[in-house]
């Protein structure tokens, strides 16, 4: 075969994969959102729009991404740095840290319901604490704020371990000479952290930014583990718009605005941690 | 004379280094139980029998009761739906490394026009939401005969996955010197041949790990699954669908035998994490 082909050829199979089931039918999400019975309408906008659940729906993706996301990034610095810093056993610990990885947004949300339910873990160390005398009931609709709280938690649980990789393999890179100047210099740890690692891991926050922004935007099956239809997220509506009211356009507006949330969150990262080309490592 | 030697001793150095010790311990400590608490206790509900799981208050300890498992997997559904969960997964990972790897070997052994489009095309799946692709393609499915089967929700995961193959044998392949092909060019062997003989067995290993890496994206995928499947569900769909009237111990072993392989299969790849991670995010 002439080599001047070959190249093609290995690609083929994959790019003409992803046009088929990745570019053509985000631009089908679009299609199906904007179409009705006589071409371009935008009645499917506005039965979403007008539905009540759809303002509390973005309220919550939103204030839940920009409660999470933050927190994560604190604990998964603090991770990335305890791991630089162990010598013997890094690798145990490691794993560890790194098991919530490997595991379903759904089992995440059923760990977590086995310590929040009624006769869950939590009531059962309140009670035994004396706290209480009786469960309380925490993933009522009485009171959505526990819900929320506990999606919080179990988000944290499972996916601060990825911005955790990021960081460590980041961390991985740069020179150790600059920390053994710094220190020369009399630099306490803390300046360290924030005047070389801080700066020089730009990069990496900056991916770790918008992939856990990304995901958070599509929290779904934590939500539904914990808290069913009780505290309406985008992407659970999406599904309730699919699956049980079966209207797919009404559905397909509500991925458009998660695709939109996500594009304008990605060009903010993008903006705000930029990283000059002379700058990298 | 005690009290003399003890404070000429240069302690404040040693103490400060014991002490940031004893908090880095403190601190590693606390965070694998965050991190190992919550799985160990989805473990004792799941060892515990149906009446204990609802029962309160709760000890903390596993009795060893195999109740709720036998529930869960005599429960009608379950048996298809962790075949199907398997199938869906083993379908994904054929597909994603059989259409990544080659891609990932074009990447890294050769320049050519349009290589920055395609590169450009795999990062961007990153930056879009794709578990909504299953809403466009349930449409396509049904117009295509696919709606419903395996093979279906395989090739929306493969989306999901396929990226990361292609970026993980890209970095694979080129921590392979082209030398050692080259070498195997003027003893004779032919292109194919060369990559057969003298690549794959080195990276091996590596693609082994990205695709049992793809098998668990697959294996844990939610929204996609609940939204393409209603007969072959796979095990997260029937465990999102019947949710809400489905008993505790019925959830709880459920979520079990969600993380049970999972935790196997990241242990198996735990080397290439990093390598992987570190890569496909750069």
């Amino acid at each position: 075969m002439n080599a001047r082909y070959l190249p093609y050829m290995l690609l083929l199979p994959a790019t003409v994969f992803l046009l088929v089931f990745f570019l053509y039918p985000f631009v089908q999400i679009a299609v199906l959102a904007f179409t009705g019975s006589e071409g371009f309408t935008l009645q499917h906008v506005q039965t979403m729009v007008s539905h009540w659940k759809f303002g509390t729906a973005l309220w919550n993706t939103i204030l839940l991404a920009a409660i999470v996301v933050p927190l994560q990034l604190v604990m998964a610095l603090t991770m990335a740095s305890i791991v630089t810093k162990l010598k013997d056993a890094r690798n145990t610990i490691l794993y560890i840290f790194t098991i919530p990885l490997g595991l379903s947004d759904l089992a995440a949300g059923i760990i977590w319901l086995a310590i929040f339910e009624q006769s869950g873990f939590l009531n059962s160390i309140l009670a035994g604490l004396g706290i209480i005398d009786r469960p309380i009931l925490f993933l009522g609709y009485q009171n959505i704020w526990v819900i929320f709280l506990a999606v919080v938690l179990a988000e944290l649980w499972r996916a601060t371990a990825i911005v955790m990789v990021i960081l460590v393999s980041g961390m991985g890179l740069i020179p150790k000479e600059y920390y053994e100047a710094a220190e020369v210099f009399g630099a306490s740890p803390w300046k360290r952290f924030t005047r070389i690692t801080l700066p020089l891991l730009r990069p990496s926050l900056q991916s770790a930014l918008i992939l856990r922004t990304l995901a958070a935007f599509e929290v779904f099956a934590v939500v539904i583990a914990l808290g069913g239809t009780t505290l309406p997220v985008l992407m659970g509506e999406t599904f309730q718009w699919q699956f049980a009211l079966q209207d797919r356009n009404v559905a397909s507006a509500y991925a458009l605005v998660i695709l939109a949330i996500s594009i304008v969150s990605t060009l903010f990262y993008l903006r705000v941690l930029r990283v000059p080309k002379e700058a990298r490592i | 004379m005690t009290d003399a030697v003890a404070t000429d001793e240069p302690r404040t150095v040693s103490d400060t280094r014991s002490s940031g010790r004893f908090v880095l311990i403190a601190g590693t400590v606390l965070l694998c139980a965050w991190v190992l608490v919550p799985i160990y206790l989805l473990f004792v509900n799941t060892l515990s029998s149906p009446s204990e799981v609802t029962g309160f208050p709760k000890t903390g300890l596993p009795s060893f009761d195999f109740s709720s498992v036998q529930f869960f997997i005599s429960f009608s559904g379950v048996a298809r739906a962790l075949w199907n969960s398997v199938l869906v997964a083993v379908l994904t990972m054929i597909l994603s490394i059989a259409f990544g790897a080659p891609a990932g070997y074009a990447l890294s052994r050769f320049e050519f026009p349009g290589k920055e489009i395609f590169r450009m095309l795999v990062v961007m799946t990153r930056a879009f939401p794709l578990p909504l692709l299953a809403l466009p393609l349930a449409i396509m499915f049904i117009r295509i005969g696919l709606d419903d089967t395996p093979l279906g929700l395989a090739l929306v995961h493969t989306v999901l996955a396929m990226p990361f193959a292609v970026l993980i044998t890209f970095s694979l392949f080129s921590g392979i010197p082209i030398e050692f092909e080259e070498a195997a060019w003027t003893l004779g062997c032919n292109r194919w041949q060369a990559f057969r003989k003298v690549v794959l067995p080195l990276v091996l290993p590596g693609i082994a790990a990205s695709a049992v890496f793809a098998f668990t994206i697959s294996w844990n995928e939610v929204f996609a699954a609940a939204v393409l499947t209603i007969e072959n569900r796979t095990l997260p769909a029937f465990l999102v669908q019947s949710l809400n009237v489905s008993p505790l111990h019925l959830k709880f072993a459920g979520g079990a035998a969600m993380v049970i392989p999972a935790l196997i299969f990241i242990f198996a790849v735990r080397k290439y994490m990093f390598a992987m991670w570190g890569i496909a995010n750069r």
